[in-house]
């Protein structure tokens, strides 16, 4: 994985040259999953990058360079074109409502997010949402007609309702079992929620046919994957 | 520090320069290729083309006149355009050939890389509706992307009627479900068209169709392969514009620059046939649009099949070669008992020389030192100029 690095610490002309596909992938909770099925399809993306402090990784063969981004970035960076694809949950993607080309459903990282509360919820009279995803709650209870206040967080969301800042909260659910073990219960199912392949708006035209490529790849590992479970 | 309205932003004199040369560059390749400027006023009335320019409702900056009427801050020039074709140059033949050159408003939240105020140069072709009349105005884009320095770019060609042709042959009487594929590809959101297309009863072959269309890009191929998919007329249709469009382009010689997207749809409600955005490697936003509107004229009046683009010139400069400079920088310092001396040079130098000629007078007692670069150069207060004239002995 070195790099030719020249004086100034930037990339050499040669090594841009190799480059042909910028990729966002979020370290992470996605990070490994999204790891494993690149390699499935054949793009040697390393297993394991939580432990280095590295941010930018060189697939010398081939040609991509691996952005390691927030997760909650990787919409900004495709958006802008720093990255010409990324890997982004479907609830990011919903939140940053990014313009950016939302190409496969990579079948990654399945979750959904959910409305949760006390088992003994009833509704309030000033209801209050606690949540890390403010627009797409705002978004969900105005469509219902109902009105909440949602309060915005940037973790530990499911303290809220157990120390009265919310009487609800809308947070992601995989197994359940955190909102278990702190006594909660799922209210509402919203959607399903899985990991995307985004493109950006001008890559998508000007690299069409590496981009075309990665989503061929991707899609055959995909498809090689459903037919492995009955 | 005092502040601006976010949205807006100040171009200071380097930005600013290259911005004017680009412009300049670009409206005179629109004036080789007979297109003639127009200026309209920057407010019009929400009422008629505030509702034709179909720039969404919350966007448009609106304010009122002293008798209550509402305006609205130009949202984009093709609906000023349409009105003044269809009023003041109503006995003017068609096909009329314009172009414009203006700052355009449009309040955007949050979506990168725009900004409220932008500029745009752009031209409109009224009154032709054929092939010929789409392929010079692409033809004419790419001359103006290249005189802007813009190197490398790709220009995506698409047209309206082949999506809504298939659409309606696939789902007929069912406007509710075309609507939900048309927003899935408005939004770009593939994942969500294919999963739409699997909820919805259709028959196989239409299935099959409508989920090719997405990889349905290239050159003239994606055409010929469309029409092997397409059965409705409708359809056919727009795919034998699109293939004479194409045609047409090569005989341009910028076949190089364009590939056709069936999956476009448009960002204006008033397109009706073929549409194109125009990309360049390095910036992530597109840098130019346009399309055939040829609905847009009848609501002014004057019904007349139309087609036109602009180009966002706020961001080709960001990609653009710098052009070269036009001219160099000379500096003529004097002290008053030669003021004269100094003046009448000046003058003589804007007259002979192409350059930008400054006068700086300077009090006696005040160091009057321009300091040179090393390079060949002068350097003073921090500019540079190419040279120096001193009048102070």
């Amino acid at each position: 994985m070195d790099r030719e690095v020249g004086k100034d610490g930037k990339k050499t002309m040669a090594e841009q040259s190799r480059i042909r596909l910028k990729a966002a992938i979020p370290k992470g909770r996605i990070y490994k999953k999204a790891a494993a099925l690149f390699r499935e399809a054949g793009i040697p993306v390393p297993d394991d990058v939580d432990d280095t402090r590295k941010l930018l990784v060189t697939l010398e063969e081939a040609g991509i360079e691996v952005i390691l981004a927030k997760p909650a970035d990787v919409p900004t960076y495709v958006e802008y074109g720093a990255a010409d694809i990324g890997v982004v949950g479907k609830d990011v993607l919903m939140e940053e409502n990014r313009s950016v080309y939302e190409l496969l459903d990579l079948g990654i990282a399945r979750c959904r997010m959910s409305v949760i509360g006390l088992p003994d919820w009833k509704p309030a009279i000033h209801p209050r949402v606690a949540t890390k995803y403010p627009n797409i709650a705002s978004r969900y209870f105005r469509e219902r007609g109902q009105q909440v206040e949602v309060i915005k967080l940037n973790g530990s969301i499911e303290l809220a309702p157990l120390v009265g800042l919310a009487d609800r909260i809308v947070d992601l659910v995989e197994s359940g079992q955190t909102i278990r073990e702190n006594g909660l219960v799922e209210l509402e199912r919203m959607f399903d929620i899985t990991s995307r392949l985004i493109a950006n708006r001008a890559s998508y035209r000007m690299k069409s046919g590496f981009v075309d490529e990665v989503c061929d790849r991707l899609q055959a590992a995909i498809d090689r994957r459903e037919a492995r479970v009955p | 520090m005092f502040e601006k309205p976010r949205g807006v932003k100040d171009y200071l004199p380097d930005l600013a320069a290259k911005l004017r040369r680009i412009e300049w560059r670009v409206l005179e390749t629109m004036a080789r290729w007979g297109y003639r400027q127009i200026i309209t006023p920057t407010l019009e009335y929400y009422d008629t083309v505030g509702l034709a320019s179909s720039t969404a409702n919350e966007r448009l900056f609106k304010l009122l006149d002293n008798k209550g009427t509402t305006l609205v801050l130009r949202s984009e020039m093709t609906a000023p355009i349409a009105r003044v074709v269809a009023s003041l140059l109503k006995d003017e033949a068609l096909p009329l050939r314009l172009s414009h050159h203006s700052n355009v408003f449009r309040a955007i939240e949050e979506e990168a890389g725009r900004e409220w105020e932008f500029f745009q140069t752009g031209v409109e072709l009224v009154g032709d509706g054929s092939p010929e009349a789409d392929a010079e105005v692409i033809a004419l884009m790419a001359e103006c992307l290249k005189a802007a320095g813009v190197r490398e770019f790709k220009i995506a060609l698409g047209h309206i009627g082949v999506l809504s042709g298939l659409l309606e042959a696939a789902l007929p009487e069912r406007p509710d479900e075309r609507q939900t594929l048309r927003e899935c590809l408005l939004h770009r959101n593939y994942v969500g068209y294919r999963a739409a297309l699997k909820g919805m009863d259709l028959a196989p072959g239409a299935r099959a169709d409508l989920e090719r269309i997405l990889r349905l890009r290239g050159g003239r191929e994606a055409c010929d392969d469309a029409l092997s998919v397409v059965r409705d007329d409708a359809s056919r249709a727009a795919l034998g514009h699109l293939r004479d469009v194409w045609d047409a382009l090569q005989v341009y010689g910028v076949g190089g620059h364009v590939s056709i997207d069936l999956t476009m749809v448009g960002n204006f409600s008033y397109y009706t046939g073929l549409i194109f955005e125009g990309y360049a490697a390095g910036l992530g936003f597109p840098l130019c649009s346009g399309g055939r509107y040829d609905n847009l004229l009848a609501s002014f009046g004057r019904p007349a099949p139309a087609t036109g683009f602009a180009l966002e010139t706020n961001r080709i400069v960001l990609v653009a070669d710098d052009p070269p400079e036009d001219g160099r920088r000379m500096l003529v310092l004097y002290r008053k008992h030669r003021r004269e001396e100094a003046i009448l040079h000046a003058m003589a130098l804007r007259r002979e020389k192409d350059a930008a000629v400054e006068t700086v007078f300077v009090p006696e007692g005040t160091e009057i030192g321009p300091e040179a670069d090393g390079e060949g150069k002068w350097r003073f207060k921090g500019r540079r100029y190419d040279m120096v004239f001193r009048f102070d002995e």
